[in-house]
């Protein structure tokens, strides 16, 4: 809370920095009666970043390195056989309990006699640490003021200065994005590479066989950790899932953009974009309640026997989920077909579906493959409809009517309660992650060069 | 004989009339096959819609029993509620009040129930049948009871009308959810009970009433009659308020940088891609950056909104920037050279000429993006939000769920007959929120849609 105060604090002052290099910039010109080289409001700003920027920076970097800065500083002053006594994870959680005590709550057991000598320490420690961060901003802040505000003369390219440091910011959040991936790689491989030392990696992507056992059955109860059954059921379910939305997406995507009339399309396009903001737990949901009893039911009237949550149930839904996703891709690459094309077919006497099936969806093809392959990344990757639909019967078959395991299921399944990432039951879920991270950005990588290489084509 | 030119051009054009017939079959299929493709969509998505509604609007309402409850004297010994006197200090009274309130917890608030009840069924009720009798309403009816009378001791000694919530059974009983016909060992109420509500419902003492519980209260296991949304919608709530102000401002900042600013090299080739990438990551890999990341290096709590919200900022971000740049794209170059033409610098160009024309796109995109955000649960389950949460979270740190984690654990729970219906109001509720949004931006784009 008090941090927020601080920025608070910082915000305040910087808009009266903003105030006095304003007015002050008034002032030069009035008394050298010149032009000022920017706008008064440029001057402002740029005293408010002298003012405000080099005290956050500050700020941020402080508060990075305070806490660890003075978690050494306790350790250090703890007694020495006692932590030589300890291992690394017993000390961090003592720290953790140190840092309790030291914030006035308590802990389990209560704390002991040195735990409390240390939790003064640091409480003396954080004292200090705040009081001395208040005042160093404080000085730099000031500073910057001051220095910013004398500095302000006619010559002084106030804009310029203000539109770089606008122009950086701008950048540093595209960065955040291309941080976003570096992280999900790092992090993935980071735990994928502690789950591979217990589990060799041939094991894993070539075993035939799941079954984890619990964490909590002794650390020599490893269990089996092959990737194959969920791989495989999660082609599965994809496979009938595309089965059912390809060719449905495919025709409606052809409907709207050669044959609907214009209010049709104004009716139906609208509708199509608003299926595919559905949440994916509505489809899933319905699958359980509505589709799988159908098709049991369905099952049991033709003489098979068809599992309420099935490979069937998860996919025909996932498919459902999907259409309006294939179609409005479809429908944008089929729209961008030149007209000349079709022009050139009817001039020559096909009919219009021949012209379709013959000159547009020829040329339309490899934008037609890309998407297909986003609607498949988009298949693989998705998680809630087989949560709750396909069964989690992680066991390598090819029966559609049963119920199958994927990758996401059994991710949610290893990571959910389980927040302890040391034993292989719940790292697996990071192996499982990166291998569903590198197949679908295959997918569509292929695909994005693809459409990009038929958008070249026709543009 | 030679075939004569004439006889040949016959000859052709029999052959394309024959053909022809053909030809305008296999268009008028393709064509019909094309509409069933439309239709097929369409009326798989109206099964969806009709049958969530059919299962989830009767949830709205919930059989509620109205009985008046006296505040008997007899059963309520307790001290006067204390008053705060002169000179005594805040901690003090508070510690008189806490004990106070302790020993209004341990009055038997279910014997007034119970003797309610007794009234309103008009018959001697044996002891032996007392549980018989309390599987009628909500076990969460007690604590209202105490709470109501904690707020108002002047009701002791009096009769009021209240209307308590049956209990989850008694509202499937009462509402066909479950086989009635079912033999007494399958069904969830003994034959006590069920008489004695079918008693009460033809005497208009059950009704079914609009159920402010879904919206009022927060999930509850005791008492899956009361359970209802509040703590997630909050937590929710939460979520889209970081994701607003992080995934907004840093999405459309972005964009314009790359848009506007950024120079074209392998750098900004490379950020790009990336972005598209991105926004086709399945969204339970951005669960496990934040389980791995943000609770598990940076230490951050688990369930709590907060980083929930920062999980989905990330997820949405690609959206957003998306949008934002097609939005951009689309404001034709000539405003941009008139602006910089007159003397306006770049950055003058796009704030005060460019990014107000685009603004309307990028608000349907973010709004979008939200929604998105909204609906999503995958992430969520793997940063603990499907913890079972009994308060409404006060701020961004406590634990929390959130309205699609809620859905999924309602439909998880054991008591199917009710939860089926409850899950579905559950999702009527954030289609509604969702479609809401959508109908918004959907809005927004139509009536500031401009044709350059």
């Amino acid at each position: 809370m008090s941090n927020l105060a601080l920025i608070a604090t910082l915000l305040l002052i910087m808009a009266m920095a903003y105030h006095l290099g304003l007015t002050r910039s008034r002032a030069v010109a009035a008394e050298q009666d010149v032009r000022m080289h920017s706008r008064p409001g440029y001057y402002g700003a740029l005293v408010a970043l002298w003012c405000g920027l080099p005290a956050f920076g500050l700020f941020l970097l402080w508060s990075f390195l305070a806490p660890q800065l003075i978690e050494m500083l306790v350790t250090q002053q703890l007694p020495t056989e006692l932590v030589a006594s300890m291992s690394d994870r017993e000390l961090t959680t003592m720290l953790r309990r140190i840092s309790a005590v030291a914030e006035g709550r308590n802990v389990a057991g209560g704390a002991t006699p040195e735990e409390l000598l240390a939790a003064n320490h640091m409480a003396r420690l954080q004292t200090f640490e705040l009081y001395s961060l208040v005042a160093v901003m404080a000085v730099m802040a000031v500073g910057g003021l001051v220095y910013a505000r004398r500095h302000i003369s006619p010559q002084w390219r106030a804009r310029n200065h203000v539109e770089r440091v606008i122009t950086w910011a701008l950048a540093a959040s595209s960065a955040v994005a291309v941080f976003t991936t570096v992280g999900i790689v790092l992090s993935m491989l980071g735990e994928a590479l502690k789950f591979f030392s217990f589990i060799s990696p041939a094991e894993f992507f070539l075993g035939t066989t799941w079954n984890p056992r619990f964490s909590t059955s002794g650390a020599d109860a490893q269990g089996e950790f092959g990737l194959l059954p969920l791989l495989w059921g999660t082609m599965m379910v994809s496979i009938i899932a595309l089965l059912v939305a390809i060719p449905v997406g495919l025709m409606t995507a052809i409907y709207m953009a050669e044959y609907a009339p214009p209010w049709l399309r104004n009716v139906a396009k609208p509708i199509i974009e608003v299926l595919a903001g559905i949440p994916t737990i509505v489809y899933g949901f319905f699958a359980l309640i509505v589709i799988g009893p159908f098709l049991s039911n369905l099952g049991d009237m033709i003489g098979i026997n068809i599992r309420t949550t099935s490979a069937l149930t998860a996919g025909l839904v996932m498919g459902i989920m999907i259409i309006p996703f294939v179609s409005s891709l479809s429908d944008d690459i089929i729209t961008q077909v030149p007209k000349s094309l079709r022009d050139g077919a009817l001039g020559l006497g096909a009919t219009k579906s021949e012209t379709i099936r013959q000159v547009v969806l020829p040329a339309a093809l490899p934008g037609i493959v890309g998407a297909f392959l986003l609607a498949a990344s988009r298949a693989i990757g998705e998680t809630m409809i087989v949560v709750l639909a396909a069964g989690n019967n992680p066991v390598l078959h090819g029966n559609p009517f049963e119920a199958v395991s994927t990758i996401t299921v059994t991710i949610v399944n290893q990571l959910t309660g389980d927040m302890d990432f040391a034993s292989p039951q719940s790292l697996v879920a990071f192996a499982l992650g990166l291998t569903l991270f590198v197949i679908t950005l295959g997918l569509n990588v292929i695909a994005l060069i693809v459409v990009r290489k038929y958008r070249q084509q026709y543009e | 004989m030679s075939i004569t030119i004439e006889q040949r051009r016959q000859h052709r054009l029999m052959t394309i009339e024959k053909s022809l017939a053909k030809r305008h079959r296999q268009e008028k299929r393709f064509r019909r096959t094309g509409l069933a493709a439309v239709v097929t969509g369409m009326t798989l998505v109206a099964i969806l819609f009709v049958s969530i509604l059919i299962r989830g609007v009767p949830a709205f309402w919930q059989a509620t029993i109205f009985v008046d409850v006296y505040f008997d004297p007899d059963v309520i010994q307790l001290e006067e509620k204390p008053q705060k006197v002169s000179g005594e200090s805040q901690s003090a009274f508070e510690e008189r009040y806490a004990a106070w309130q302790s020993q209004a917890g341990l009055v038997n608030w279910q014997a007034l129930i119970d003797s309610a009840l007794e009234d309103a069924i008009g018959d001697e009720v044996e002891s032996r049948q007392l549980r018989d009798l309390r599987a009628l309403v909500s076990s969460s009816e007690r604590f209202a009871l105490r709470n109501r009378f904690v707020e108002d001791p002047s009701l002791l000694g009096q009769t009021v009308e209240l209307k308590m919530l049956a209990s989850a059974n008694v509202d499937v009983w009462i509402k066909g959810n479950i086989d009635r016909n079912l033999d007494d060992s399958r069904q969830q109420l003994s034959a006590q009970t069920r008489a004695w509500a079918d008693q009460l419902y033809d005497d208009g003492i059950i009704k079914n009433a609009f159920s402010t519980a879904l919206f009022l209260n927060t999930d509850s296991r005791s008492s899956p009659a009361s359970a209802g949304l509040a703590g997630a919608f909050m937590g929710s709530l939460f979520m889209m308020m970081v994701v607003i102000m992080l995934s907004v401002p840093l999405g459309v900042a972005s964009a314009i940088y790359l848009e506007e600013f950024a120079p074209k090299n392998r750098l900004t080739d490379l950020i790009e891609i990336n972005i598209n990438n991105l926004a086709a990551v399945p969204s339970i890999v951005f669960g496990l950056l934040g389980a791995s990341i943000f609770i598990g290096y940076l230490g951050l709590p688990l369930s709590a909104p907060l980083v929930g919200g920062l999980v989905l900022t990330l997820m949405t971000l690609p959206t957003i920037i998306i949008a934002t740049r097609a939005s951009l794209r689309s404001i034709p170059p000539s405003i941009r050279q008139a602006a910089l033409g007159i003397g306006a610098s770049r950055v003058q160009t796009v704030f005060h000429h460019v990014l107000p024309l685009a603004l309307p796109g990028i608000l349907t995109g973010s709004i979008l993006g939200v929604a998105q955000a909204l609906g999503e649960t995958a992430p969520l389950l793997l940063i603990g939000m499907n913890a079972f949460v009994a308060n409404v979270p006060g701020t961004p740190l406590e634990q929390s769920t959130a309205l699609p984690v809620q859905i999924y654990l309602w439909q998880g729970n054991e008591l199917r007959n009710f939860f089926e219906a409850r899950t579905s109001a559950a999702i009527i509720v954030l289609l509604g929120l969702m479609l809401s949004l959508n109908a918004l931006a959907i809005w927004l784009r139509k009536k500031f849609e401009t044709r350059w």
